[in-house]
């Protein structure tokens, strides 16, 4: 969003995205204005309390409050918080952003545990939020402590180590607590070193220690040396605790943000850094003392090993565990019962000696564990010297090493950065690349043999996130980059801009904060502490008033649709969510059905019945009625009403077996332009008539062929031409395809890749024979109508000089160099970028990415999302290597790969990816020269590529040799375009659990139900006993395998039937029987499906079953026919490599 | 005669990098530099496989085969634009994968190539002139 002010004016229609330099405009008006009286909130801050700040700001803040609230009304709480729960990374910065307004920054950094209990304890605030008006000071209140749990529940859960015991505790005191901390710890804190880190700190850290003293430790040491260390150690456990790790990053960014908020409320909130690094010292201290230090592994080693899950189960009970319990569990009753507990552990200790009490600590952990982990050798030399071998570089000899897979889900890596900058990061959820180290030289990147890539997931929901309203916007003159963490201000006046390096003036109205109300302190800004923000934009960033939420169906009625019975589930759907549709009182609706002909409905208001328009010149498409056909939702509902319950049946008995589908579209569109908005199509069948006609061009002989797979690309350029007209006015066109035979959807998904929809496969839908697929479209549309929208977007993406983007993949179209164009934006899409280092980074030691995201929210605002990620540059090699996103490498180059199979061919990509295993391998096992070169040997952090990618090339985008309908292959790439990241791992590599014995160690504790964490599996028949019983977590299906001899109490108690052979073939859903396993399997279930925004279909497979295939296909480590098994792929790779 | 055809190519190819370079500096949008420039593809291939055999016509069997593999580039790039695709310059795609820079350097080298023949053309009518 960089266009400089001087250029020409883009095309009129083009995008509602023109930025005449706002800053500079705004600038002497903001001047004028002086500090305090341009922030409407200013005069508010008499306390420090975030609800009532919330509250009493009506102009600022009313209108983020709405914003947000939305979205625990709309999708329902539970929804969000789950999201954060399941899914794959705890690190969600942004959920903690504001939970708790208070000076315990500490408290967040450190202090998992806390989280845990914080989190427990929400679900009645939770529910408040969820169902009361949002308005008042109070639901603001209980929309803070939503937000708590939210964040906290992704650790929570992560962090199932310890405490499960710990329900007691609360969300809703510690806020309050913490909110009317009198402001005097914050600043002293600031000021002074951790002795005068009085009450707030103290207490807060109190609580942290049990888990997170490991990490604070790393965190005095500001070095790369330090962070160095403080990922090996973590990483060392990988198998095993991941989310201790995890959990402590996110918690710091969470501290961040924390910070953000505390900065708003506290006058002189002062140094979050000070405040970070006391804390930090005074866990150091801790450490200092031994014990502490055991305690921690203790709790760490809970976290991931099945035998000792909680801290008081653990084996080495030092003297400080009961402490530790002692002070997680009391927590409920506010956190003054902590403190005790924190003068106990952390007397004011001089920092030095931290070290040295710290590192016996890591010898005890090996040695415990080396023979689970096959860690002895590495980490016994990583006692001391960390920083030499980080365990990221941990060789690992892959055809050696059976079991790769860890324990839960795998945790981003974290780039190595100092601790300040590491807590300010964009989450990993939100941002990711494929390496966090990145390479210093084009020609180390090449060396590596890593594509170098983003991915980004930037609509991501969120629960909480800073919305920024200001007058100026403050962004880099020359670049346009939006003031960020990662800048630096060289004195009070300027700033440096972070991705070009100009030198900036920081305008009047930056310097006074409105939430401390305090002058001269930008870098305090909220904008300045977090790395995603959201900015309210003023008049300057619109081409036009902002749009209304617009939406249009578009509805095939020809018989073959009719027959499949889809009418009535939209309908239906569409009923029941009519008031749930994002948008305001302008929001406007339509409705076009199609067969051979195009039938219009007016639904003026007025009108006794809705009016049906059929226009049957489809060579030539015209509006019958223009004004009439979109119609206001809230002044025609009843009409509306009427017509969805009068569809289904309008065409029963039609004869009709063609379909227009290109003139209804055309039709749509003209519809839409004057304003834009949504067209969501629903079409069964091949379009048979009028423009963009599609021939059948599918051979199913030709369906399990292993030589060329043709087709993949677009039979014609009519829906390309078409959906970027739609582009050009702002309409997305949302493709849902419902077909039992091929419906080539590679010409039609260029509808929705271009203009930037989504698209849905639902093959062989039929209503009642097909009705797993019937489910899934119900819920796919609940949550497709009620999910947040954003119109007329724009996304850039910039990147530190030096760094340049050279393709894009995700559905939008690229209008120009670095802006996409996004008519639609939802929070379900993913997006990836492929970068290229044009110019040597030598002279810098931190790259940043910024995406921003422009977009008009479906209440007519136009509001900015700018998400900033910072990482480190290194020269060598193994750094590069160290630090390489094992998922965001599969996923870019799954992205990478579907386009060579469209512009060259399948097995052209095929090969690439066979390539990038065997390249990247050869070049890691070339560059350490210490390994033996018989063996297969990967780094630590690339240990699980070969099996991603394996995985990749059974997937049905790209597996050759078995029967893959052409469709289907086409939408599994559509798929790997626009999916996030968290989605597309879960469809490549799906999560295998064994659930006929869960048992209650190692759960944790999610709104008061108690969720059973069982280990992964590896996706391999040898994992499936007969006796056991196996869930299979594929994104969006579930499978539950029944093996023969399954524990009869299992199928008894859990499906509810009396045995093996009573269990029906289709099945779908669990009973709710009164037995702990059934219990656990659901509320297992539950959390799982809660963690993600399409609620995913559940099918339970017996061992006889023919859908037992399906399931089958999943287990990608084993052989079939075609494919190789794990073991063999990994002889073809180390034999490749040999060659 | 050769030179009037020229007359009309090279103007195309100027207008044709000054457009990429357009794009390039983002001074106009991908959708509306691609039409212009598809417009004008057709005609390009035309004129040059016109003037090649002209030369095989007029048995200047130097020049041809100078002409041949370019009319030929020109020629397989035309038919080989994916059936999807809105034509050799593709606004969906030219911003990806460098495609607008491979268009900008084969634009310049063909441009570099008709210069060069140009003055050979003018050096052989001159000749012919003088001749006659």
């Amino acid at each position: 969003m960089s266009a400089p002010a001087g250029l020409p004016p883009r095309p009129a229609g083009a995008a509602a995205a023109v930025y005449p330099g706002g800053p500079g405009a705004s600038r002497e008006a903001a001047a004028a204005q002086g500090g305090a009286p341009c922030y409407q909130n200013g005069p508010v801050q008499g306390q420090m309390q975030f609800p009532s700040g919330y509250g009493s700001h009506p102009p600022n803040y009313s209108v983020p409050s709405g914003h947000y609230s939305e979205v625990p009304n709309k999708a329902a709480a539970s929804h969000l918080d789950n999201q954060y729960r399941a899914s794959y990374y705890p690190t969600y910065y942004s959920a903690p952003a504001q939970n708790v307004m208070t000076p315990s920054v500490g408290t967040n950094v450190l202090n998992t545990q806390e989280s845990q209990q914080l989190y427990n304890k929400t679900p009645p605030h939770t529910v408040g939020s969820a169902e009361g008006p949002i308005q008042g000071a109070i639901p603001p209140a209980s929309y803070l402590h939503t937000n708590a749990q939210q964040s906290y529940s992704a650790f929570g859960n992560l962090y199932s180590t310890s405490v499960s015991s710990s329900v007691a505790s609360q969300g809703f005191p510690l806020d309050s607590g913490h909110c009317t901390m009198p402001t005097t710890p914050v600043v002293s804190g600031a000021m002074y070193p951790s002795v005068s880190y009085p009450a707030a700190a103290g207490s807060v850290y109190g609580k942290a220690f049990t888990s997170q003293s490991l990490t604070a430790v790393g965190q005095f040491k500001e070095t790369n040396t330090f962070s160095s260390w403080s990922i090996s150690v973590p990483h060392s456990l990988q198998q095993h605790v991941p989310m201790g790790y995890n959990s402590t990053l996110s918690t710091m960014s969470s501290a961040q943000s924390v910070q953000g908020n505390l900065s708003r409320n506290l006058t002189g909130s002062a140094a979050k850094v000070n405040n970070q690094i006391n804390t930090a010292i005074d866990s150091s201290s801790t450490t200092s003392s031994a014990s502490p230090v055991l305690n921690n592994y203790d709790a760490l080693e809970g976290g991931g090993y099945p035998e000792a899950r909680s801290v008081t189960s653990s084996p080495v009970p030092a003297p400080s565990v009961p402490q530790t319990s002692k002070a997680s569990k009391p927590f409920g009753y506010g956190y003054p019962t902590l403190q005790p507990g924190y003068q106990n552990a952390a007397p004011p200790t001089p920092v030095q000696p931290s070290n040295p009490g710290h590192h016996p600590g890591l010898q005890h952990y090996p040695q415990q564990y080396s023979g689970v982990n096959q860690l002895s050798s590495s980490l016994g030399g990583l006692s001391l010297q960390h920083s030499q071998q980080p365990e990221s570089l941990r060789p690992v000899n892959l055809t050696q090493d059976r079991n790769i897979l860890p324990v839960s889900s795998v945790p981003a890596p974290v780039p190595n950065l100092n601790s300040d900058l590491r807590k300010l990061n964009c989450s990993p959820d939100s941002f990711r690349c494929t390496l966090t180290n990145v390479p210093q030289t084009q020609a180390l990147l090449n060396k590596a043999k890593l594509p170098l890539g983003l991915l980004l997931h930037p609509f991501r929901d969120l629960t909480q996130l800073p919305v920024i309203t200001s007058s100026t916007i403050v962004r880099c003159r020359s670049c346009r980059t939006y003031i960020n963490p990662f800048v630096s201000f060289i004195d009070q006046r300027r700033w440096k801009c972070n991705l070009c390096y100009r030198v900036n003036d920081v305008p009047e109205e930056f310097m006074y904060n409105p939430l401390t109300r305090s002058y001269g302190e930008p870098h305090k800004r909220p904008e300045v502490q977090n790395s995603t923000v959201e900015f309210i934009a003023s008049s300057d960033y619109m081409l036009r008033p902002p749009q209304p939420a617009v939406y249009l169906f578009v509805l095939d009625v020809s018989h073959n649709a009719v027959e499949a019975g889809y009418l009535t589930i939209v309908c239906q759907s569409l009923l029941e969510n009519l008031d749930k549709l994002p948008g305001d009182s302008r929001t406007r609706i339509g409705f076009i059905t199609f067969d051979s002909t195009v039938q219009f409905y007016n639904l003026q208001e007025g009108l006794s019945q809705p009016q049906m328009l059929i226009v049957s010149d489809i060579d030539d498409i015209f509006l019958p009625t223009p004004d009439s056909l979109l119609v206001n939702l809230h002044e025609s509902k009843e009409l509306i009403k009427d017509l969805l319950n009068a569809l289904p049946n309008m065409f029963t008995n039609t004869r009709e077996t063609h379909s227009a589908l290109g003139p209804a579209l055309q039709a749509a569109f003209k519809l839409m332009s004057p304003t834009g908005g949504r067209i969501s199509v629903f079409q069964t069948q091949l379009p048979s008539l009028g423009a963009g006609l599609l021939h059948s061009r599918e051979d199913p002989n030709q369906r399990s062929s292993t030589k060329v797979v043709q087709h993949l690309g677009p039979a014609t350029d009519f829906y390309k031409k078409l959906a970027l007209d739609c582009s050009g006015q702002q309409t997305a066109v949302d493709l849902f395809l419902l077909s039992s035979q091929y419906s080539d959807l590679a010409s039609l998904a260029c509808i929705s890749k271009y203009s930037a929809g989504c698209i849905y496969y639902y093959p062989s839908f039929h209503r009642s024979h097909n009705p797993t697929q019937a489910e899934k479209l119900q819920k796919d549309l609940k949550r497709y109508l009620t999910r947040k929208i954003g119109f007329e977007a724009v996304m850039r993406i910039r990147c530190t000089k030096g760094l340049s983007i050279h393709t894009f993949h995700g559905n939008f179209f690229v209008r120009s160099t670095d802006l996409l164009s996004l008519a639609n934006v939802n929070p379900d899409a993913g997006f990836a970028v492929q970068m290229s280092i044009e110019e040597s980074l030598t002279d810098t030691s931190l790259v940043c990415f910024q995406t921003a995201l422009l977009y008009t929210s479906s209440k007519g605002e136009r509001r900015i999302r700018v998400h900033t990620l910072c990482l480190p540059v290194v020269s060598s090699l193994a750094d590069v290597y160290a630090g390489a996103d094992v998922q965001a490498v599969v996923c870019l180059l799954a992205n990478m790969a579907v386009d060579r199979s469209v512009s060259s061919s399948l097995a052209d990509a095929r090969d690439a990816l066979v390539n990038a295993v065997v390249d990247s391998l050869a070049a890691y096992m070339s560059a350490a020269s210490n390994l033996q070169q018989s063996m297969l040997i990967a780094p630590n952090s690339l240990k699980l590529f070969p099996l991603y990618i394996l995985a990749l090339l059974k997937q049905k985008a790209f597996r050759t040799g078995t029967s893959t309908r052409l469709d289907d292959r086409v939408y599994a790439m559509c798929q790997m375009k626009s999916q996030p990241l968290v989605h597309l791992m879960k469809m490549i590599h799906p999560n295998l659990y064994r659930i006929d014995r869960l048992i209650d160690e190692s759960t944790i504790h999610v709104n008061d139900r108690v969720v059973p964490q069982p280990p992964l599996q590896k996706l391999s028949a040898e994992k499936l006993t007969r006796e056991g019983a196996f869930f299979m977590d594929c994104g969006s299906i579930f499978y539950i395998w029944i093996g023969k001899n399954c524990d009869n109490n299992f199928i008894k108690d859990v499906l509810g039937y009396p045995n093996y052979a009573s269990v029906p073939q289709k099945m779908t859903q669990l009973p709710e029987m009164d037995a702990l396993s059934s219990e656990r399997t659901r509320s297992f279930i539950s959390w799982l499906r809660d963690g993600r925004p399409l609620s995913p279909v559940l099918q339970v497979i017996k061992d006889e079953n023919p859908a037992k295939t399906d399931f089958l296909q999943h287990l990608i480590e084993d052989r079939t026919e075609a494919a190789f098994s794990y073991y063999e792929f990994l002889l073809n790779i180390q034999q490749q490599i040999c060659k | 005669f050769c030179i009037l055809s020229y007359c009309t190519i090279f103007p195309y190819l100027v207008f044709q990098i000054i457009t990429l370079s357009d794009l390039e500096c983002d001074y106009i949008n991908a959708r509306s530099c691609c039409s212009k420039l598809n417009k004008w593809v057709v005609p390009e291939v035309i004129g040059h496989a016109v003037v090649t055999v002209l030369m095989l016509i007029s048995l200047h069997w130097f020049i041809f085969l100078l002409n041949l593999p370019v009319a030929t580039w020109n020629i397989y790039r035309y038919i080989m634009v994916p059936s999807g695709n809105m034509g050799v310059f593709d606004p969906t795609e030219i911003h990806n994968r460098g495609q607008l820079k491979s268009h900008m350097k084969e634009a310049m080298i063909k441009l570099g190539f008709h210069l060069l023949c140009f003055f050979m053309y003018l050096y052989s009518m001159i000749l012919a002139l003088i001749n006659d």
